[in-house]
């Protein structure tokens, strides 16, 4: 499957998301289709990868991420042109709980960014991978989703989601030449993070995230902790014991 | 949060805003103002800080625009690192014409601080090679500046005091590879220092030296480059690159250790003095591989030095200046000397001009310290030079006003809704 030849990426303007495709594109040419919300956030990401591997094809779509129908048609019209090795879906964002408690409106748009629209891509694409019997498919979790915490339940409830949407697709995919990885980042130095990095927080580096990410799909692995540390940290997190954990201020 | 710069003398608060690369300038526009912009913060002193305000981080705006392989130009966003253009444009024959001793900086950063590097007498520094830039005032004005206009004299240098710089483009200079043919020679007096230079300025591109400032006479290692031709290829250095694990208590650099240290330095050079092919990194970089080498000084951090002088006072002024050294007894690791070639300076409060420039790190230190910078202030002075505003956090104002005669053109261009440390102790505001 590698180098792989067409690789799109939904929500390509998040940084962990770009810093893959810098990756994807080093070395060899490929064929990239970035997928966001906003063309001109996309075009300066298109740009940039053309200056790093002027020889490869990247081109860029918007759509309504909010839209089932927008994202069928958004599948169907990519698997038309050209067969599609690997798909990489990104997008989300980190609300405030607080908000979330306080405005039903703020929790309902958190769980569709980080739960149900992954989950939509993920199904549109999977299917026809399926069909053309071959790809892979790496959908962003977070190691928020591996244990619900009064800091940020929203969020992870939808990260859970996302988590036992891959865990379905691998139990349906498997033996189809289809392969999906779950990926789960720890916190990581991106804009999603900016709060926390002015506060001083120390985080991982966006790049060893994405070197984490594209080493783990590479391996064709199921589920990638990155940092790997992490993998351990939540095994711990989630075998608490719910009289300990509730005491907890995390 | 606390931020800091190269020298570690001050970890004051700052409101950081990391600026959006995607859509540039325009969370700038909104933000509390007076603030400055912060690159890498690999300047040494206070140019970049701006204790208990806005500091506006440009590490996100790292994106390439455009790039011609035939003409060498590239277009970038101001948080490029040198190290990135180093690293993406050498498959394609070019690299930059200039670079300072660590390509850890960004673009912003060095055009800001007009940097220079080791071929200053054959490609001047690096504000002759940016074609055009793009400042974003606070105002909300947004200007494309290109050479001959009087607000790209006035960012050039302008210590990011004329507005934010949203991305510039650049020309590159053509190579055959990473590889330069280098020579290391041993020097002995500071004579000897000067006749070499003059020797190398036609035919190396590249000149520096390091010097033991605590031998008296002028005991020095002098190394030159130049560009290898096609075909002549060395063996690649090795990758690793080690970090400073913690913060020693106390500087590790101080009087007992110095003596040994510079004279084993000298003697291991002298040893391996002669003929190399050697690999850009380690030529221009050697300290790029060893990760936050600053924390070795302690925490209280540590001060660079760095003057120039013109090249009539070059001998008398260095040898002033080593012997004022040498009698206080307080060195330095890296004192580094190195002749300036005649090219003017494009900005108008640019370091680089010709003559003598000479470059000494110092722990943080009191009165003692403070006497010896005092002494060699004196020096300075007298000689008509100037103090490297990218390198200082304390120079008299009386030094600045007389090292950049050009100051109160350049004030009529700064921008309102920017101000630093730097700016405030030397400039009032
Ligand atoms: C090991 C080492 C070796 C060095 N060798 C040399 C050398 O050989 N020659 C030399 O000249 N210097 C040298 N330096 C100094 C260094 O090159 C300069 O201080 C450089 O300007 C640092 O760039 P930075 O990106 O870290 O910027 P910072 O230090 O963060 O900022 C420097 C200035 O640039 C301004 N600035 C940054 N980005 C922007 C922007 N987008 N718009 C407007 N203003 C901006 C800041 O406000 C500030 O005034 C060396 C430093 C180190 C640590
Ligand atoms: N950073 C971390 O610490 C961390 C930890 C664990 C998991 N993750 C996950 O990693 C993934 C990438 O995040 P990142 O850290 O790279 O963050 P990021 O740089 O902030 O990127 C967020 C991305 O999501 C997109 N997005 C946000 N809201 C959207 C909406 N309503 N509709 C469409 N697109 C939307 C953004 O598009 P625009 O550019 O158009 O805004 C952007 O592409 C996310 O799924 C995140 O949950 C991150």
């Amino acid at each position: 499957m590698y180098p792989a030849k067409h690789v799109v990426i939904i929500g390509a303007t998040s940084a962990i998301a770009e810093h893959c495709a810098r990756l994807w594109a080093a070395g060899q040419p490929v064929s990239m289709t970035l997928v966001g919300r906003n063309a001109s956030r996309l075009q300066a990401i298109a740009a940039d990868l053309k200056v790093r591997t002027p020889t490869s094809q990247i081109d860029i779509l918007t759509v309504d991420f909010a839209s089932p129908a927008a994202i069928h048609d958004l599948a169907e019209n990519l698997f038309a042109q050209t067969a599609v090795d690997l798909v990489l879906i990104a997008h989300g964002t980190l609300p405030i709980q607080q908000q979330c408690q306080d405005d039903l409106q703020e929790a309902e748009n958190a769980l569709y960014i980080n739960g149900i629209s992954p989950a939509l891509f993920a199904e549109a694409f999977a299917g026809r991978m399926q069909a053309q019997g071959f790809g892979q498919i790496g959908l962003i979790g977070s190691v928020a989703g591996d244990r619900g915490r009064k800091s940020n339940y929203t969020y992870g409830a939808a990260k859970g989601l996302v988590t036992r949407f891959a865990q379905g697709l691998q139990h349906r995919l498997a033996g189809s030449g289809v392969q999906v990885s779950l990926i789960k980042p720890g916190p990581t130095d991106t804009p999603m993070t900016s709060e926390f990095k002015a506060k001083g927080t120390k985080m991982a580096s966006v790049e060893e995230v994405a070197a984490g990410i594209v080493n783990g799909m590479r391996a064709g692995r199921d589920v990638i902790y990155v940092p790997g540390k992490w993998k351990i940290i939540m095994m711990v997190i989630r075998h608490l014991p719910a009289f300990i954990f509730n005491r907890m201020d995390i | 949060m606390k931020l800091s710069s190269w020298g570690q003398l001050s970890h004051a608060e700052h409101r950081v805003m990391l600026l959006d690369g995607l859509a540039p300038g325009q969370d700038f526009l909104a933000s509390a103002k007076p603030g400055i912009a912060y690159g890498m913060g690999r300047s040494y002193g206070d140019v970049c800080l701006n204790p208990g305000g806005t500091v506006w981080q440009t590490g996100r705006m790292d994106r390439f625009m455009h790039f011609d392989p035939a003409s060498g130009r590239v277009r970038c966003q101001a948080g490029v690192l040198l190290r990135e253009i180093q690293q993406t444009m050498l498959p394609h024959g070019w690299m930059l014409a200039v670079s300072p001793g660590t390509q850890i900086v960004t673009v912003g950063g060095a055009i800001a601080n007009d940097v220079h590097g080791k071929n200053h007498h054959r490609y001047g520094s690096f504000g002759h090679h940016v074609r055009e830039f793009t400042l974003l005032r606070s105002s909300g004005e947004q200007l494309a500046c290109q050479p001959g206009d009087p607000l790209f004299a006035a960012t050039i240098g302008g210590l990011g005091l004329t507005g934010l710089i949203l991305d510039a483009t650049l020309q590159l200079k053509p190579v055959y590879g990473p590889w330069l043919e280098t020579e290391t020679l041993a020097y002995d007096s500071l004579d000897a220092f000067f006749q070499l230079s003059a020797d190398s300025e036609t035919d190396w591109e590249h000149t520096v030296s390091w010097i033991d400032c605590l031998a008296g006479e002028g005991r020095g290692i002098f190394m030159r480059g130049n560009p290898a031709p096609a075909g002549v290829v060395g063996t690649m250095p090795a990758r690793r690159s080690r970090r400073m694990p913690l913060t020693p208590p106390v500087s590790l650099v101080n009087g007992l250790s110095l003596r040994p240290f510079n004279w084993l330095y000298y003697h291991l050079k002298r040893a391996r003095a002669g003929h190399q092919v050697e690999h850009y990194l380690p030529f221009n970089y050697p300290l790029d591989n060893l990760l936050e080498w600053n924390r070795m000084y302690g925490p209280r951090g540590f001060y660079q030095y760095q003057s120039v002088v013109p090249p009539q006072h070059g001998l008398a002024a260095t040898r002033a200046m080593l012997e004022a050294i040498a009698a206080s007894g307080q060195g330095s690791f890296l004192a580094v000397l190195k002749t300036f070639g005649g090219m003017q300076s494009v900005g108008m409060l640019s370091f680089a001009r010709p003559g003598v420039t000479l470059a000494l790190d110092f722990p943080a230190g009191g009165e003692r310290l403070q006497k010896l910078f005092a002494r060699l202030d004196a020096i300075v002075r007298e000689a008509g030079g100037a103090i490297y505003c990218g390198k200082d956090a304390r120079m008299p104002q009386d030094l600045f006003v007389s090292g950049y005669p050009r100051l109160a053109e350049f004030l009529k261009f700064r921008d309102p809704g920017i101000s630093s440390a730097l700016s405030r102790r030397l400039m009032g505001s």
